[in-house]
Order: C-alpha cells, then structure tokens, then sequence
C-alpha cells in the first residue's frame, strides 16, 4: 500500500538460533531473547538491590522495597490479607510485564507484549487460575457470581446471560489491552518518526518535537498498563476470593 | 461493490468508536477536574483511579483499532 518499510516492521519476529525438538519449534527469536532479558534484568534488580538488606535503604535498595510494597499495597487494597497468598504471582506478572513494556522503549528493541500470543497466555493463566480458586473456595456457590442481588426475578435469566458473557470475555479483554496499547503506541512512534524523515531538516522538527512528547507519554503507558494489568488480576481474584453478590 | 474497497470502508467506520471514547475520557478528567475544584484535598486519593478509569477508556479505543486492523490485514 505504502512505499518503504512499514510500520508494522517493527513486530516482525525473527529467528535467531533454529532448535526443532521432535515435531515441535522451540527455536530461539528475538521474542524469547527479550523475554529471557526481561527475567535477567528483574533477577539482577531484586538480587543485587537486596544484597546489602541495609536497615536504612539505598537508592537502589528503596527502589526494590518500593516496588515490593506498591505490589503488595495493590493486592492487600484490592483482594484483602487472605489474597497476599497470591501476592508472589501478582508481582510476577507485574514486574515481567512492566520490564518488557519498558525494554520495548528502548531503540531497536522488540517488545514481547506487542504480540497477542503473549498477552493472551498471561490472561488465560489468569482467568483460569481464578476460576479454579473460586470453585475450590466456594464450590458450586461459586455460580453465584453470576446471579447478582436484588434483581427482579423475571429480569435474572438476561442478566445471568451478561454476566456470564462479561466474565467469559475477561481473558480477552485483559490480553487485546495491552496488546493494542502496545501495538499501537510503537506504530504511531515509527509512523511520527517517518514523517520527520519525510518533511526533511525544513520542516521535520515539528513531528520530531511531537514524538520526544509521544515517547514521555508511551514511557506512561508502559508503567500505567503493567498497573492496570497487575489491578484487573486483583480485581478478578477478588470476585474469586471474597464473594460479593 | 471492489472487495478492496468494501475493506477501507470497513476500517474507516471501525474508527467511529473513537466518537465514544472521546466522550469517555473528556468525561473522567472533566469529572476529575471538577472534583479535584471542590475538595482539593481528596484530588491526590482518587488519582490512581481516574489513571485506571483512563486506561480503560483508551483500550476501547484499541479495540476499534485492533479491528480495523483485523479488516485491512486479515481479510
């Protein structure tokens, strides 16, 4: 449609070391070498950050702890004590998207979250280990999530379609989140940088200006997605945990 | 009617969703604005929340956008 590279480029994921087991293709691309990066550096930032366990912290140290109680504040806020047992998975998944949503601002880089495959693995993990924690908790009072109070009866067999529709869309939702998030901000980043390159060193500065502004404001994104991903997470264990209806 | 066509189109109406977003997010920092006017000292407790409240609005937007995409590329 367009000539030159496509902005879509970006995504394309390449293979770096071909390993076929049997059938199946574990090969090693740029996805999982980001992916593996993303867990050496949360390795090196908690290990190396806790390594003096100084009484009154660092900088590198207090940056470890402030990570640490924001997770937990979210968990203990959100699910209440008995969903600190949860709380290892929550920060987990919190800290692997956030560092993979922050390597991805770096030039030249691939970001893992931009592909659906792996936003929606992490979701599905989600709602399925929410689901199994609600049945084993509640048992088959479990079901009541989706029979909300106080509703007239000749309303409930509709509302009882919607809530099951709404619960069974979480994984979706969750996942094309912050995938299209990420997705989104990286292509319209390479579409601003092409118009810099396009209108040349006359006129390229106003774009150029725009995305140093867009590039601030996808440094947001990243933390506040990793924030919403982490919260919604809670939020369904929640319902799981403490039944409300 | 130009399948190629049909397709552009698609993806062109795919992008009225952005009509209720806008609303959306004008209404949750407008809500917040207002709010944050008439008790300053609450303005800093329920900021989380409109963050929240925005980032939610803004994955419907990319949810259109997701399917205009799906309309352009997929088909």
């Amino acid at each position: 449609m367009s000539a030159g590279p496509s902005p879509l480029e970006q995504f394309a994921i390449k293979r770096l070391v071909d390993i076929h087991i049997g059938g199946l293709d574990v090969s090693i691309t740029n996805s999982s070498v980001f992916m593996l990066l993303a867990i050496a550096l949360i390795t090196i930032f908690l290990t190396l950050g806790m390594r003096q366990q100084a009484m009154v912290p660092g900088r590198w140290q207090s940056m470890v702890e402030l990570s640490y109680e924001f997770v937990a504040k979210m968990v203990r806020d959100n699910v209440g004590s008995e969903g600190m047992r949860y709380f290892p998975f929550v920060f987990t998944l919190f800290m692997f998207i956030l560092f993979c949503n922050l390597l991805g601002m770096v030039p030249f880089s691939f970001t893992v979250t931009s592909h659906i495959i792996v936003t929606f693995a992490m979701a599905i993990v989600v709602f399925l280990g929410v689901t199994i924690i609600g049945f084993i908790r509640h048992g088959t009072h479990f079901l009541k999530l989706f029979v909300p109070d106080g509703v007239p009866i000749f309303l409930l067999p509709l509302l009882v379609v919607i809530e099951l529709l709404s619960y069974l869309t979480r994984p979706i939702s969750l996942s094309v989140r912050l995938f299209a998030n990420m997705m989104a901000g990286h292509t319209m980043l390479k579409v601003f940088g092409g118009f810099v390159v396009a209108l040349g060193i006359l006129a390229g500065w106003a774009p150029l200006a725009f995305v140093v502004a867009l590039t601030g404001l996808e440094i947001g994104i990243a933390i506040l997605q990793a924030y919403v991903f982490a919260i919604l997470s809670c939020i369904y264990l929640n319902d799981a945990i403490n039944l409300h209806h | 009617m130009d399948p190629n066509a049909a397709k552009l189109i698609g993806a062109g109406l795919a992008t009225i969703a952005l009509a209720g977003v806008g609303i959306g997010i004008g209404n949750i920092f407008g809500s917040y604005v207002s709010g944050a006017l008439r008790n300053p000292a609450a303005a800093a407790k329920v900021f989380p929340n409109v963050l929240l409240g925005f980032a939610l609005t803004e994955a419907i937007a990319l949810f259109a956008l997701v399917i205009a995409m799906l309309e352009l590329f997929v088909f």
